[in-house]
């Protein structure tokens, strides 16, 4: 066993040892680096393939708008999934909660907004019914939530009596189907979107900057400075050009704020808080986290809990989109969610995956749906392939492991 | 008579450390031959080579069978020229009878159907060998540990065996299940079954080996031939081949007047079966300052002791009082229990130790999250700092304070998980086995933190299987048996003989 205990390579050190040290991260984040890259290339083939329609305005807000509800329960999906458990019932709540909204606001009249917070608890409610014997009573999740998936599934069915119920009130579709006001009042342009994008890519080009500093104050940065420029100006510019497109449709959608929102509070949460490093220690070995004083059996209770909010949230989304809800609603979402988390990197055993990586993983499904249907690829062949990616994804994942 | 075994100059090399270093084993026919040495001499690596758990071309040196050369690459191999091992951790299915476990992987089968009467008949006939009276249809798990063991046995002489290898079979067992296991073997040396037996219990190998091979460090020191009239002090003498002093740190010891942990009348129930007892009305106490011991045979409920006072970890229906630094401490949970000023460093590092998977770092903070952070944001640069300096502190060897635990070696998994509890800064600190399967040298380093932290004023409990490194590190020790604590000594009256004799006298009324 050598002794390195250098603080990693510093910036002046000579060229080849920089690239030797480059090589060796690279090696070694394969993974995440990895499903960044594949998005970009599927993107860039279907870009290619479709003759450049993947990629227009219209297209581009399509995208967003049909995976928002999959990348929203992806978020929860990945906290349960970390903690070591699976939630197979997320589309029956999906399902059952557009069934109660569409119940309360069309059949009731009850204002919209009383209808939503009452969902987004009554989700909550559900997933905290279901953790209540995940992590208490220590029953498989697999069983809890296929049996939550069987009984929502039923309630939906009852709520509706088997009918479609709609169509929602204006206000309660712009969820969905709305798009930020203008106040520049630009004919065909939306100026705002724009800005808010630009806002956004540099705040996060602004927090990684200063991130790498307080790292190479405090020791080593971890990543090679090349990697780190050359990730920071992507994730920089295409953010940028990805807001031109939408302001150049109708502007960001409403339904694009709340994903984001959501995306950057999970992920800070999973990356910066005591919560978020907690149940990653529980997923990784709950026995020596408990003896650690972790709370493991309450942190499971909220994690299932915060999935069912999530999923009520989708929930609403979905029904705001179709305008109506329907029994059907929902049906195989959860495979979908479950897909796009293990694509994005997390590990079946738990203690393992990142918010962002689930979210990669979604779009890296959409894009692919979206794209092949523009080729009017049959929905058989869709399915086939998008099971092979799954496999591939995770087969590169094992195998990666078992070389590091 | 002929020999059956020779292992010649076998070296076997791990990263870093020479588990064996020109081993040379040599076995008669139909003898017991008895393997002792400290923990980490290199017993069971020899045996991992013998069986082709380590395949031939890991290991240096020559294995011959039989009188034939031999170069097992699996364990299928040996097990095909006769040679079974009985781990310490048994390897049977619960769930399963008896007779399917002893033909688990060599059914009586014609055409994979399995032929149950045959199956059975012949079980029953094992059985019988062995000595065990139980329906071959009974599960595995109801039945104690004794049994269970000749059951691995039955196994073993299933498939013909005519090498035995028993690690450690006693060291589980009550002294009759012990009796009736020795009185099986020297009735396979009459049927002409060869063994090799591992133990740490000298007064058994002297009683039933016909030689003994002492291994020391990672090298053969002796070979003795108990014809000659061998004694436990020669074998001892061999074992440890040099004088205490030298394995320990010297310490004068500054032990308060002040108690710090003071345990009345503990009593624990097993998890499951309420009926049982695990651990029976005890009382101890512990001053600041002070290294107190805790000896005893494994399954004598010390580390179920420890994980209850440490949060109710362990048992049902606990009752008695715990106080810290003269207070009632609220041990509820692991959490209240942390917050009292109790730390617990689990036998078990790699199931409740440590999150393998995560780094050096993480595992750190792991017990004091709060205190690297601010409110419920981690503080990135204080975590660094704080596992920066416990890795130089513990001279925990790594790349970096990002390796994954999984890859260190088991001194330095031990030395992280004593990190994580020097941080989370305890008045008491509980080590269960905190030396077990790691080198003398990395024991050494263990030994002076723990001898530090007494220094600072620290209490610190230490239970341990191993008596030298009880008497060599503590003030006072306490004897456990059965669930009971049967017997206090300062450590300076206390000798390896005492301790024992204490178990063994304490064993007798209640059985």
């Amino acid at each position: 066993m050598s002794d390195t205990t250098e603080r990693g390579i510093e910036a002046d050190a000579p060229a080849g040892e920089q690239a030797k040290a480059s090589w060796r991260f690279l090696k070694g984040h394969l993974r995440e680096y990895g499903i960044l890259f594949a998005l970009i290339a599927i993107m860039a083939f279907f870009q290619v393939a479709t003759g450049g329609i993947l990629l227009r305005p219209v297209n581009l807000t399509n995208l967003i708008l049909q995976n928002s509800y999959i990348i929203i329960m992806a978020v929860g999906m990945l906290l349960v999934i970390v903690a070591g458990h699976i939630d197979l019932s997320v589309g029956s709540v999906l399902g059952f909660i557009g069934a109660l909204a569409a119940v309360m606001i069309v059949n009731w009249d009850m204002h919209y907004l009383l209808a939503g917070i009452l969902c987004l608890a009554a989700g909550a409610l559900i997933g905290a019914a279901q953790g209540f014997w995940v992590a208490y009573f220590r029953i498989p999740s697999f069983i809890v939530t296929l049996a939550g998936m069987l009984v929502f599934k039923g309630l939906t069915l009852w709520l509706l009596a088997g009918q479609s119920v709609g169509p929602f009130p204006r206000e309660f579709q712009l969820i969905s189907s709305g798009f930020i006001a203008d106040p520049f009042g630009m004919d065909g342009f939306n100026l705002l979107s724009l800005l808010i994008g630009i806002a956004v890519a540099t705040i996060l080009a602004g927090l990684a900057i200063r991130n790498r500093q307080a790292q190479a104050r405090t020791g080593a940065p971890s990543e090679p400075f090349a990697f780190f420029a050359a990730k920071t100006a992507l994730i920089f510019f295409g953010i940028i050009w990805m807001s031109w497109l939408m302001a150049d449709f109708r502007g960001l959608p409403n339904v694009f704020i709340v994903m984001a929102l959501l995306i950057a509070i999970y992920s800070f949460i999973t990356s910066r808080t005591t919560i978020g490093r907690r149940i990653y220690a529980i997923g990784g070995n709950e026995k020596a986290a408990s003896l650690s004083g972790i709370n493991a059996q309450r942190l499971t209770f909220l994690t299932f809990a915060n999935m069912g909010m999530l999923a009520a949230l989708a929930g609403l989304v979905f029904a705001a989109r179709l305008n109506t809800a329907t029994p059907k609603a929902g049906a195989t979402f959860e495979l979908d969610v479950i897909a796009a988390v293990f694509i994005g990197g997390a590990s079946m055993a738990g203690g393992v995956g990142t918010v962002v990586g689930a979210v990669i993983g979604a779009f890296i499904m959409g894009v692919m749906n979206n794209g092949m249907s523009i080729l009017g690829i049959g929905i058989d062949y869709q399915q086939v392939i998008k099971g092979l990616v799954l496999l591939a994804a995770v087969i590169f994942d094992v195998m990666n492991k078992k070389k590091g | 008579m002929p020999t059956i075994l020779e292992m010649r100059d076998i070296t076997k090399e791990f990263p870093g450390v020479k588990a064996l270093d020109r081993v040379n084993l040599s076995v008669e026919r139909g003898e017991i031959h008895a393997l002792v040495g400290e923990n980490g001499a290199g017993k069971s690596t020899l045996m991992k080579v013998l069986s082709g758990v380590y395949p031939h071309g890991s290991y240096e040196g020559e294995i011959a069978f039989d009188g034939a050369p031999q170069s097992f690459r699996t364990i299928r191999d040996s097990e095909a020229m006769g040679i079974a091992i009985i781990h310490q951790e048994l390897a049977l299915v619960p769930l399963l009878s008896v007779a399917e476990n002893i033909f688990l992987g060599n059914e009586r089968a014609s055409g994979g159907i399995i032929d149950w009467r045959e199956t059975e008949a012949r079980a029953a006939e094992l059985l019988d060998r062995v000595g065990l009276k139980e329906n071959p249809k009974t599960p595995v798990g109801d039945l104690g540990l004794g049994k269970q063991q000749l059951v691995e046995i039955a196994k073993a002489l299933s498939k013909d065996v005519r090498l035995l290898i028993l690690d450690e079979p006693t060291s589980s067992l009550n002294e009759q299940d012990s009796e009736k296991l020795l009185a099986l073997l020297t009735e396979f040396r009459r049927q002409g079954v060869t063994s090799i037996l591992i133990s740490h219990k000298l007064n058994e190998i002297s009683r039933v080996a016909d030689t003994i091979t002492v291994l020391r460090d990672g090298s053969t020191v002796a070979r003795l031939d108990c014809k000659d009239g061998i004694s436990e002090d020669d074998i001892i003498r061999d074992m440890v081949g040099r004088s205490l002093d030298d394995r320990y740190p010297p310490r004068d010891p500054e032990i308060s007047d002040q108690v710090a942990l003071e345990v009345s009348n503990w009593t624990v129930h097993h998890p499951i079966d309420a009926e049982r007892i695990v651990v029976r009305d005890v009382s101890f106490h512990v001053k600041k300052g002070e290294v107190v011991g805790i000896a005893g045979l494994m399954g004598a409920g010390r580390t179920e002791l420890a994980m209850s006072l440490f949060g109710r970890s362990y048992g049902r229906d606990i009752s008695g009082s715990a106080k810290i630094n003269g207070q009632p401490a609220d041990l509820s949970s692991v959490r209240s229990a942390i917050n009292a000023g109790l730390a617990y460093a689990t036998e078990d590092r790699k199931t409740y130790g440590l999150v393998l998977d995560d780094t050096i770092r993480r595992n750190i903070s792991m017990a004091k999250l709060d205190a690297v952070a601010d409110g419920i944001v981690l503080n990135r640069a204080r975590e660094t700092e704080v596992a920066e300096r416990y890795r130089k502190r513990l001279n925990i060897k790594s790349s970096s304070i990002e390796q994954e635990t999984v890859n260190l070696s088991g001194g330095n998994q031990q030395k992280v998980v004593l990190s994580k509890w020097l941080f989370a800064d305890p008045d008491i600190l509980i080590l269960d086995e905190p030396t077990r399967g790691i080198d003398v040298g990395a024991k050494f380093e263990i030994y002076t933190v723990i001898r530090d932290l007494a220094k600072q004023g620290k209490a610190i409990v230490v239970i341990s299987s191993e008596m030298p490194e009880l008497l060599g590190i503590t003030d006072r020790l306490y004897v456990m048996n059965e669930g009971r604590f049967v017997g206090e000594m300062p450590t300076n009256e206390a000798s390896q003989e005492k301790i024992m004799a204490r178990i063994i006298k304490s064993g007798e009324p209640a059985t």
